[in-house]
């Protein structure tokens, strides 16, 4: 890995509700190299939304990040103002979302809103700005760019407008860009496309990738580092295809095989028995514990990060031996 | 655009024709005029005679095809009472009117729509509770009452405002015009402070519900994702959001104050429509309430109008859907 320019340590986001803290993000260490793409999966509500809000530092009330450290190139994010993240946002670390027609904003012309993204950093004339947000609008793959300016979201096919929103985020040639589910709300073919793309300006620009998604089929395309986070942990992180051949957590292995790709033709798909727990006020130990196969009296206490060279897991069982091709 | 315009112009036409014979009808069941125009010691002659003047002795449906052709002529019609032509009586009260609702219904328009962009900005914050207060009491005080303690407060106690009256006037394109004068501001003030005040609720509210639902979406999360300052954030992205339901009530709002300023008027004595309308009803002057009933329906219609065409500037989504 080459040197990191972002690195998370013991980051923790609690949510303040009425009902009690919920700790969405307890304590997530990893960090990532510039070029780099990492994977961050997990199943909704497993805090990998979060954990990217947490890096942005929007995390909206009643979250709040409680403690930990985030450093964009050395220089530590926790802590800052609103008016010193702002400044960085968009400008050294950006972040895209999962669904464009809710992001882009439906009245304005995606020029406006790349105007109004150049000029929160940059003061420049109306000309020069117009000329850039064409310029990156190519980059990510959209045909005669300059006259689409004027165009509005709608008039965009979904797979386009995901490319326009990337653009804005990518206009200040970010180091880190978060990417929240960017392509779920899409079609198969187009984010394959879209992948390629990410995966190419990645290598381009030296932009460091989060790439937050549910799905391992499609992390383990794109990234050359997978972080498996559960109930608000990294449980398992290691190189993908080192994780994908060699799971060593029971969640892990129980992801693999629950992929359509692994099922026999007409066998009912595996399931991981039982549900994501609630992350309010979790009782101590092992959070996968009551899903887990393995599980003994042992996992009532809090297993450590345990690393082995690239790889690293959270159990006190990992698995040895080979659970799937 | 231009398909979309002739069709709401056909439907305004029909809603217009609909509406006259609604309002003749209504008119001629309320009452006969015949009692008020003749002295109850006129000869029978004279009685005869009247009635043939204004056409009185005519069929109902004759009578309303009379009103229409002299109506498409431009001609609305003599006051009974008056005896003046009816359009020349309400072009000169008009101006008065007009004159007080553009400044109370823009005067909530600007103050009210940040207001309520604060408080829906802040949710929580004591200044959004300030806001939300004074918007229920806006809501919940009844107009009239409003009115006759601010003439208390500011007129006889303070004695810093005149309680009536147009006071002085300037000229412009041939009409006097209060607010052209600091005299005229004066005693514009408080009945357009009286009048604003349940808009200026009305505004609050819309602007705050409307700011909330668009902050906990994903499109103010991206703006500041990459970086937007929460003023451009507001100010760019928000105002022009939530301004589709606010047009659409600034509209509705515009149109009934300028027909019911009724109130308002009577308690400032303020020389509008209103007043005039009220004296018509009680004269049975038909002609008066007929041309007062169409031209508050075609003020309807025509600020609907508008308000659609304004829709189709703000949300390109309608452009092509509207034309349809």
């Amino acid at each position: 890995m080459s040197t990191p320019i972002l690195e998370v340590s013991d980051l923790k986001t609690h949510f303040f509700t009425r009902a009690g803290v919920v700790k969405a993000v307890d304590g997530v260490s990893f960090s990532v190299g510039a070029g780099e793409i990492v994977g961050l999966v997990g199943e909704s509500g497993s805090g990998k939304s979060v954990t990217g809000f947490s890096l942005m530092g929007l995390v909206d009330p009643p979250g709040r990040i409680v403690s930990g450290s985030v450093k964009l190139d050395g220089e530590e994010l926790i802590g800052l103002s609103w008016d010193q993240l702002r400044a960085l946002r968009g400008a050294r670390i950006a972040m895209v979302f999962q669904d464009p027609m809710a992001t882009l904003n439906p009245v304005l012309t995606i020029g406006t809103q790349m105007r109004l993204a150049i000029s929160a950093h940059d003061k420049t004339s109306r000309r020069a700005a117009d000329a850039r947000a064409a310029e990156v609008l190519t980059r990510v793959g959209i045909p005669e760019a300059q006259s689409r300016l004027g165009s509005y979201p709608h008039e965009f096919s979904g797979g386009m407008r995901q490319r326009v929103a990337i653009a804005i985020a990518l206009l200040h040639g970010s180091q880190v860009l978060v990417a929240d589910e960017p392509t779920t709300a899409l079609d198969v073919s187009i984010q394959a496309q879209i992948l390629t793309e990410m995966r190419d300006l990645a290598a381009e620009t030296g932009t460091a990738l989060v790439w937050i998604s549910h799905d391992l089929a499609t992390v383990s395309t794109l990234a050359s580092r997978l972080l498996v986070m559960y109930a608000g942990r990294i449980v398992e992180q290691g190189p993908v295809a080192s994780v994908l051949r060699d799971p060593r957590h029971p969640y892990t292995a129980g992801l693999l095989r629950s992929l359509p790709a692994t099922a026999e033709p007409g066998q009912d798909l595996f399931q991981i028995p039982g549900t994501t727990p609630s992350l309010l006020d979790p009782p101590p130990g092992c959070p996968f514990r009551p899903r887990c196969a393995h599980a003994s009296d042992m996992c009532a206490a809090d297993p450590p990060l345990e690393t082995s060279g690239e790889r690293g897991v959270r159990c006190f069982h990992p698995l040895r031996e080979t659970v799937n091709a | 655009m231009s398909g979309f315009i002739i069709q709401r112009l056909l439907q305004a036409i029909v809603v217009m024709a609909v509406m006259s014979v609604i309002v003749f009808a209504g008119i001629y069941s309320i009452g006969n005029p015949l009692e008020i125009l003749i002295p109850p010691e006129a000869t029978q002659d004279v009685r005869e005679r009247t009635i043939a003047r204004f056409g009185l002795d005519r069929p109902v449906v004759e009578q309303y095809f009379y009103y229409i052709r002299n109506l498409l002529q431009g001609d609305l019609g003599r006051s009974y009472i008056y005896n003046e032509p009816v359009l020349q009586l309400i072009s000169g009260r008009l101006p008065a009117t007009i004159e007080l609702v553009l400044v109370s219904v823009l005067g909530a328009l600007f103050i009210g729509v940040p207001l309520g962009m604060l408080a829906g900005y802040r949710p929580d914050a004591l200044s959004s509770r300030i806001i939300m207060a004074v918007s229920i009491l806006g809501f919940s005080v009844p107009t009239f009452w409003v009115g006759l303690i601010l003439i208390l407060t500011f007129a006889v106690e303070l004695g810093w405002l005149p309680s009536g009256g147009r006071g002085d006037t300037a000229e412009l394109l041939g009409t006097a015009w209060s607010f052209l004068t600091l005299n005229g501001w004066s005693h514009l003030a408080l009945p357009a402070i009286n009048l604003a005040l349940f808009k200026l609720a009305i505004m609050i509210r819309l602007a705050r519900a409307g700011t909330r639902e668009v902050m906990l979406g994903d499109t103010v999360k991206f703006a500041r994702a990459a970086g937007l300052s929460e003023w451009t954030i507001m100010s760019r992205h928000v105002l022009k959001l939530i301004s589709i339901p606010i047009v659409t009530v600034f509209g509705l709002e515009l149109g009934s104050t300028l027909a019911f300023a009724v109130v308002t008027e009577t308690i400032f004595s303020w020389p509008g429509v209103g007043k005039l309308i009220i004296d018509s009803i009680k004269n049975l002057d038909r002609p008066v309430m007929m041309a007062y009933l169409m031209l508050t329906a075609g003020l309807f219609v025509t600020i609907n109008l508008i308000v659609d065409l304004v829709y189709a500037l703000l949300d390109p989504r309608l452009r092509k859907g509207g034309a349809a």
